[in-house]
């Protein structure tokens, strides 16, 4: 990763407009599911749990119920797991109760590439068979490698492949906020096909 | 390979705090996996495993093939009787014929202490030491640890006392030191001619009686006799031993201190512990089973290591982070 003199910081999005951006897409969720009955919001490792609980927040707010949550550590599915050097960190998975037949809600926090939604849709397939799997994430930046795409996408950006996105949650990181990094020059060291 | 435990694992001893923090903080997202409905994950997909026994074990090698079933691993089981190593052939042939049939892991259990690192420093696959000898059991200190650790949160100045034969017992040296690298405070007890004469050198309190050690102790790792591995008359009768070491419930209920009980397995019910007491409610022992499994996914998959030559070849990019 180059080190901050040689990389510059935007912010895409305030903690405003985090909190007005999530708020949307609770109401979008709501909307494609009419309503929180059946819904369970599965948030993935690490962020996406918050994003999960805020989205949760704000559904209650605005129905009465809150729906279910869940969290997925994709670790395990990952398809280049043989070949990263040390040994990721493993996070813990938490699915309450039964899955099948639920309107489950996946939440990440940027969709980029699609492979983390595909460990994702392999490991919930795990835990049973839901009636529907939709897709929500707070940011979706292009640069897709596999046929994937999201329901609900809170903001969209094109992004060069050595550009980086970094989700900010109060709970983790002190603040809300989305920032996108740019490398100044011949940065990108693990750059994506042309 | 490379790992952030090296190639192998074959005692506690050389480990470092932090590296056993690693494996028992990786065992707990595992332990879900095993309450799943399907109990699986791919994360050890193509790789092949190979349960080397020398020496009998239901627990251990059932474990151990949980552990690499549930990480969806190839696993070959071979036991010394029925195998040509009832025909004499050595250690190292039967693990390099293996190797020409590209394994990537050796789980290795074998009556000579020493026998892990033996076969290590001549295989290039990762071995994994499923008990030597006397030496160590690495796997099963690391359960008992997270299992302790589940119960007290923090080993820092937990007082463990392991009980019995520690003569013989190779899991009481995995004990010893992971307890110490954790910060507990571990103390032993039994006959001393069950004790290492060099016991001192380990920096361990010693008991002679078990009302005291119980006294002090917050836990007990109960060990069993090992009745086959003894050639002379190291105790007069067990029934004595009972009467004597025993951890029984009438010595329990003459506590005022709580404390749990771990064994090792397999028991040797109304020896070196009561039955009432292995299935009373300060036993933990079953727990430490259950854990056996979560622990031995963490060690298969923190050992798997990835293989950063693999992202070279696909050198264009292809395998980029998901950000």
């Amino acid at each position: 990763m180059p080190d901050a003199s040689t990389q510059s910081s935007t912010v895409l999005l305030d903690s405003r407009a985090v909190e007005r951006t999530l708020k949307r897409m609770a109401d979008a969720i709501v909307e494609l599911n009419e309503g929180t009955a059946g819904l369970m919001l599965v948030g993935i490792q690490r962020r996406g749990v918050q994003l999960a609980d805020r989205l949760a927040t704000f559904m209650k707010a605005s129905e009465g119920s809150a729906p279910r949550r869940g969290a997925l550590d994709i670790t395990l599915y990952r398809d280049d797991l043989q070949t990263v050097g040390p040994r990721p960190v493993v996070g813990p998975t938490d699915i309450p109760g039964i899955i099948d037949g639920s309107i489950v809600v996946i939440v990440d926090d940027v969709l980029y590439t699609g492979r983390t939604v595909r460990a994702a849709l392999d490991e919930l397939a795990d835990f049973g068979r839901p009636a529907r799997i939709a897709l929500a994430v707070l940011v979706d930046r292009g640069g897709r490698e596999l046929p994937i795409h999201a329901d609900v996408v809170g903001k969209r950006v094109d992004l060069a492949p050595e550009q980086r996105v970094d989700v900010l949650v109060e709970e983790l990181d002190g603040r809300d906020a989305v920032v996108v990094v740019t490398p100044s020059r011949g940065g990108g060291s693990g750059g994506g096909p042309a | 390979m490379t790992s952030t435990l090296g190639k192998d694992l074959l005692a506690i001893e050389p480990l470092t705090a932090d590296q056993i923090r690693l494996i028992l903080d990786t065992a707990e997202p595992f332990k879900e996996i095993s309450e799943r409905a399907i109990k699986k994950v791919p994360a050890l997909r193509g790789s092949t495993v190979v349960n080397l026994f020398f020496e009998p074990s239901t627990r251990t090698r059932i474990s151990f093939e949980f552990a690499e079933k549930r990480l969806s691993a190839d696993t070959v089981n071979v036991a010394s009787s029925g195998s040509s190593v009832s025909k004499g052939e050595t250690l190292v042939d039967t693990a390099r014929n293996l190797e020409a049939m590209r394994i990537d892991m050796v789980v290795i259990r074998h009556g000579e202490s020493g026998a892990a690192q033996f076969l290590a420093e001549r295989i290039e696959s990762t071995v994994i030491n499923a008990g030597d000898g006397t030496h160590e059991h690495p796997t099963q200190g690391l359960l008992d640890l997270l299992t302790l650790r589940d119960h007290f949160g923090d080993l820092r100045g937990v007082r463990v006392c392991i009980c019995g034969d520690v003569l013989h017992s190779r899991v009481a040296r995995s004990n010893i030191w992971g307890l110490q690298k954790l910060g507990a405070e571990v103390a032993v007890c039994g006959p001393r001619s069950l004790l290492p004469n060099a016991i001192a050198e380990f920096g361990v309190k010693v008991f002679d009686r078990i009302d005291a050690a119980m006294e002090w102790a917050q836990a007990l790792n109960v060990l069993r006799l090992q009745l086959e591995r003894m050639t002379a008359g190291y105790i007069p009768s067990l029934r004595e031993y009972n009467r004597v070491f025993g951890v029984t419930s009438e010595r329990l209920a003459r506590l005022k201190n709580r404390l749990i009980i771990l064994h090792p397995g397999p028991m040797n019910r109304g020896v070196e512990i009561d039955s009432d007491v292995a299935d009373g409610p300060h036993s933990v022992i079953l727990n430490q089973v259950t854990n056996g499994v979560a622990v031995r996914m963490a060690v298969l998959y923190l050992l798997a290591g990835g293989r950063p030559e693999l992202a070279e070849a696909a050198k264009s990019g292809a395998v980029r982070a998901d950000r």
